[in-house]
This record gives structure tokens, sequence and C-alpha cells, in this order.
């Protein structure tokens, strides 16, 4: 659906040439759902704007939807919906007027615009705001009416830029649900950026990590956690010592740690580990009191990558 | 024909702003007004005055009113862009399969209806304080006033879309329809002016018009000065519309 090679875009600001992407290569497939995952600045944004037809490439290639970017512009953005971070509709429109007019930029005839804003309101639990001036609206149902004027035409692709950012958590698990619910009723590929880990991680069944224009690591959330410094288990048991040198046996085992009544490792796999670990502790009579599995998060995975947390800017 | 259908649809949006605001457009109204009211009293006592063109004072202060609210009003266009930049409306429709030149063509046809609104009121209030013209002239008059209004606000998105920062606009729009009111005659009639002032308002494509539009409301439709002022209209309407539209094809912020 999505199918990019070397895509580069250069800056010529005062201070010079700012290389803002350099040199990214996107497939994702149909029905997709991709997170874009890196610091401020790092490039998503202007990626996204590449593939949106809103920033022309200095370099390299995209085929949006079936359409080359370059020789097809107007063909991208016929199948695609792009939801900006800070949305799109004039404050003093009513809900029903933009959504109208929208659907009839994607060329629906005036009857047919009326009945899908109808539709996607009633998707988006918008009915009874759809006379209101959109500057009335709280942050999350803005955020849905942003959502609805980027299906109006039904895009085979659904760009959304920072799709959660500034909305508080019910807000934020309320549009995840309808994101899933869009995949899964329409089969539409969505292609999101966020600098949220928890977002990439619960939301995406792909992350692309970029960091300084380029993609650094890409994967389902769980193999990139694996990937990069496996999990942590601790365990705790009066027989320490002897406990750790079970565990640094095991396959794949390494950092290795006693303090106290606590022994530390880190495995490529906690879960498939432990099994093992248990049986041979019990062969060596050793006792636990307890043990605890610790998957990484996304920002271990930037930081081990990077060197740098997510979170800094 | 996609182009006009899209123009249509960017015009219908823009517009529905004025519906919904009325207001707008008599305040977009009061300078003109106020003019007609609290200083063409003064210029009508001239007429006769040596040096003073022919015909009655508001046959020649009410076209000079006409360019100055197409200066005014459409000049100004550009202001309407900026919220839309700010909001992500101009973006989000960028991402449309709306033709680019539409997205300048409607949000001209906007101003353009705005403008002839306004000028039908102007010219009926001329009448109420005494202006007598023929009529073909005045219609013309009117037509020649549209098309420089078009051609303006096309230069005036064009400025407001390439200006570094939106800050610039008011100072760089304000000082530019400034230079180009003063030098085209549509306040005191340049007959009245030095030889070097003369020499610089015939620089301004403006004063043409001006000179068009006074020649018209005599009831003078085939004269040197209609056909000069007719022909520079169009050649800024072609020129004003091209840089617009090459405007809205480039990327912009």
């Amino acid at each position: 659906m999505i199918k990019a090679r070397a895509l580069a875009r250069r800056f010529d600001t005062p201070a010079g040439p700012v290389e803002a992407v350099r040199g990214v290569d996107l497939d994702i497939a149909a029905g997709e759902l991709v997170g874009f995952l890196g610091p401020n600045g790092a490039g998503k944004t202007t990626t996204l704007r590449m593939l949106t037809t809103l920033l022309r490439p200095t370099q390299g290639s995209a085929v949006v939807a079936g359409c080359d970017l370059r020789a097809d512009p107007v063909g991208v953005r016929r199948r695609i919906g792009y939801v900006a971070q800070g949305g799109g509709t004039g404050p003093d429109y009513p809900v029903d007027t933009e959504l109208r007019m929208q659907a009839r930029f994607y060329g629906l005839p005036p009857a047919q615009a009326a009945s899908r804003a109808a539709e996607l309101a009633e998707w988006f639990d918008l009915t009874d705001l759809m006379a209101l001036p959109t500057a009335a609206l709280s942050g999350g149902q803005r955020r849905r009416l942003d959502l609805a004027m980027g299906l109006v035409h039904r895009p085979a692709v659904l760009f959304l830029d920072e799709p959660t950012a500034g909305l508080d958590p019910h807000s934020r698990a309320n549009l995840w649900e309808r994101i899933r619910d869009l995949r899964a009723d329409l089969g539409t590929t969505v292609f999101l950026t966020t600098h949220y880990l928890d977002e990439a991680d619960v939301l995406c069944d792909r992350v692309l990590v970029i960091d300084q224009g380029r993609i650094v690591a890409q994967g389902s959330p769980d193999d990139l956690k694996r990937q990069v410094s496996g999990d942590t288990v601790v365990l705790t048991s009066a027989q320490a010592a002897a406990a750790a040198e079970v565990a640094g046996r095991l396959p794949g085992a390494h950092q290795v740690s006693v303090a106290d009544t606590a022994v530390r490792f880190h495995v490529p796999a906690g879960d498939t580990a432990l099994p093992t670990l248990l049986r041979e502790l019990d062969q060596a009579e050793v006792e636990l009191t307890s043990v605890q599995v610790h998957r990484p998060t996304l920002d271990d995975v930037f930081r081990a990558l990077t060197g740098r947390s997510l979170g800094q800017d | 024909m996609r182009l006009v259908s899209d123009t249509w649809l960017v015009f219908l949006r823009s517009i529905n702003q004025v519906i919904r605001n009325p207001l707008s457009i008599l305040i977009g109204m009061a300078q003109p007004a106020l003019y007609l009211v609290l200083f063409g009293p003064m210029l009508t006592s001239l007429a006769g005055v040596a040096g003073f063109p022919a015909g009655s004072g508001w046959q020649v202060y009410v076209p000079g009113l006409l360019v100055q609210l197409a200066l005014m009003g459409s000049g100004m266009a550009g202001f309407t862009v900026l919220p839309d930049i700010h909001t992500g409306v101009a973006e989000r429709i960028r991402v449309t399969p709306l033709s680019r030149s539409a997205l300048l063509l409607g949000r001209v046809g906007q101003q353009v209806a705005v403008f002839t609104a306004q000028a039908v009121v102007l010219v009926l209030a001329g009448v109420l304080f005494g202006l007598r013209a023929p009529v073909g002239g005045v219609l013309l008059g009117v037509l020649l006033a549209v098309l420089l209004s078009s051609a303006l606000a096309a230069a005036s998105f064009s400025i407001a879309l390439r200006l570094p920062n939106e800050y610039l606009f008011a100072p760089v729009s304000t000082l530019l329809t400034l230079l180009l009111l003063l030098l085209s005659g549509a306040l005191l009639p340049l007959d009245l002016a030095p030889g070097w002032l003369r020499a610089l308002a015939a620089a301004n494509p403006v004063s043409h018009v001006v000179d068009a539009e006074r020649a018209l409301f005599l009831g003078h439709l085939v004269s040197s000065r209609t056909l000069v002022g007719t022909l520079v209209t169009v050649a800024l309407v072609a020129l004003c519309w091209l840089w617009g539209i090459r405007t809205f094809r480039r990327e912009h912020r």
C-alpha cells in the first residue's frame, strides 16, 4: 500500500541546509496499522508530509495506494486521507458544513455528501454536535471530527500525524479503539506518527523507529523489545548465589548480578526461559521466594539504539 | 470541466463565511462610504476650478471611489488566508484532489462577489448624493472595477502566501495599497498634480484604470483613455492570476 525508496528531504534554511529525512525505505502492506515512532524533530512529520503530497521529496521515490508520488500526486490525493496534528477545520464553520464540504471536495455529489456526513457523524458520535461551530467542540470531539474529515471519501490509506497529542487519557483510549475499529471494519491501512511509547506499543502492529532522519529499527513492538535488550528476570531466593549460577547457564543469559537475596539477569525471551529456569532450579534444589519477568519498554529500545531517551529533545 | 466545478466548491466554502457574517460586507464598505459622505462634498465644490477634469464633481469622484474600494477591499484579501493557514484548513484542503488553480480562483470569486455587491451599493449611494451619469458607462465602469478587484485579490493572496511570516502581511499590503492609491488619482484628480507626480502616477497601472473609469462615467465608451485603461486592466488580471496560480501550485507555509 505504501512503498518508498530512499525518500529524502532537505530544507534550505538561513543557517544552511538541513537534512530532515535522509533516505527512508518503507514497505507497508494493505490493512497494516503502522506507527512511526521517534522524538520531536526526528523527521516523522516531514516523511508524512512527503507521502501525502504536501512536500516534494528532494530525493527518492514512493508509490502510495498504487499511485506514484511524483508522477501522479492527484491520484495519491484521491486515495488517501490525512489528519494533521492540529486538525484542519474552520473554527466558526458548523461541523455539518465542514463534513459535507470536505466530501464534496472529494467529488461526492451534494446528496451523497450529506448522507456520508451523517453516516460519519453517527460513527464518531458527533450527530448531536452537527449544528455547532467546530470551535465549540471539546478536544476529544474535535479529534473525532478530524478523523471523520479524513475518511469522507473512504480512503485506502489514512495518515495520522500525532493523533492523540494533547488528549486526556479517556479520549486517547476512545480514539485508539476507533482507529482499531476502522481497520477491522473497513480494512483501512493506517500510518501514524507518534512520540508516545504507549501509543506505538498498544495500537500498532508494527513500529518504525526513526531518529535524525533515518529508520533505525522496525518490527512489532514485542520483536523490537526482544531484539534489543531482551527481558529482565528478577528472582529472590535464600540461596541467591546458587540461583545465580543456575540462571547463568540459561541459553542467552547475560549480565547476571546478585544483590542480597535478589538475582537479576537478562535473557532474550523471558517468557520462554522461565519454565527451563524453574526446572533447573528445582533439580539443583534451590528454593525460590519469587520470580518476575520485566519486558523492556520501547524507550529501552530507543535508548539502546540511539543512546538517548525518547523524552529528550 | 473539473476546474470550473472545483472553483465553484472553493467559492462556496469561502462565501459561506461571508453569508454567516453579513456585517463584514457592511463594515468593508464603511470606509468608502465615509469618503463619499465626508470627503466627496469638498471635492464637488472644486468642480469648475482650473485644471479640474470635465463632468460634475460626483462624476469624477465616484469612479475614483470604486477603484479605492477595490484597493482597500480586494487588496487586503490576503488577510482571509492567514487564519486558514493557522487552523490547518489550507493544508487540509491541499491534500484533497481539488485543482490548485481552483484554490486561487474560488477565493478570488468570493472577493469579486463581495466587491460587486459593495460597488453596486456605492454607485446607488452616489446617485442619492447627486451623481448623474450615463447608465451604460456606469455599468461598464463597475465591470472594469470588478476585473481590477479580481487582479488585486489574486495578488494579495500571493503576497500573503509568499511572505516569510504573517506579521509582514499587514505592513506590506498597507504600504502597497496606499502607494497604488496615492499615485492613482482616485482621491484627487492628477490633473491638479505637478509634473513629476504625474510622471510617477503614469507608471502606476491603477492610474490608467482610474482614467478609464472617469471616461466611462462621462459616457465615453470608446476613447483612448477607456481603451488604455481596459488593456491595462486585462493585462493586470492576466499577470496577477498567473502569479496567483503559480503561488498556489508551489509548496508554501
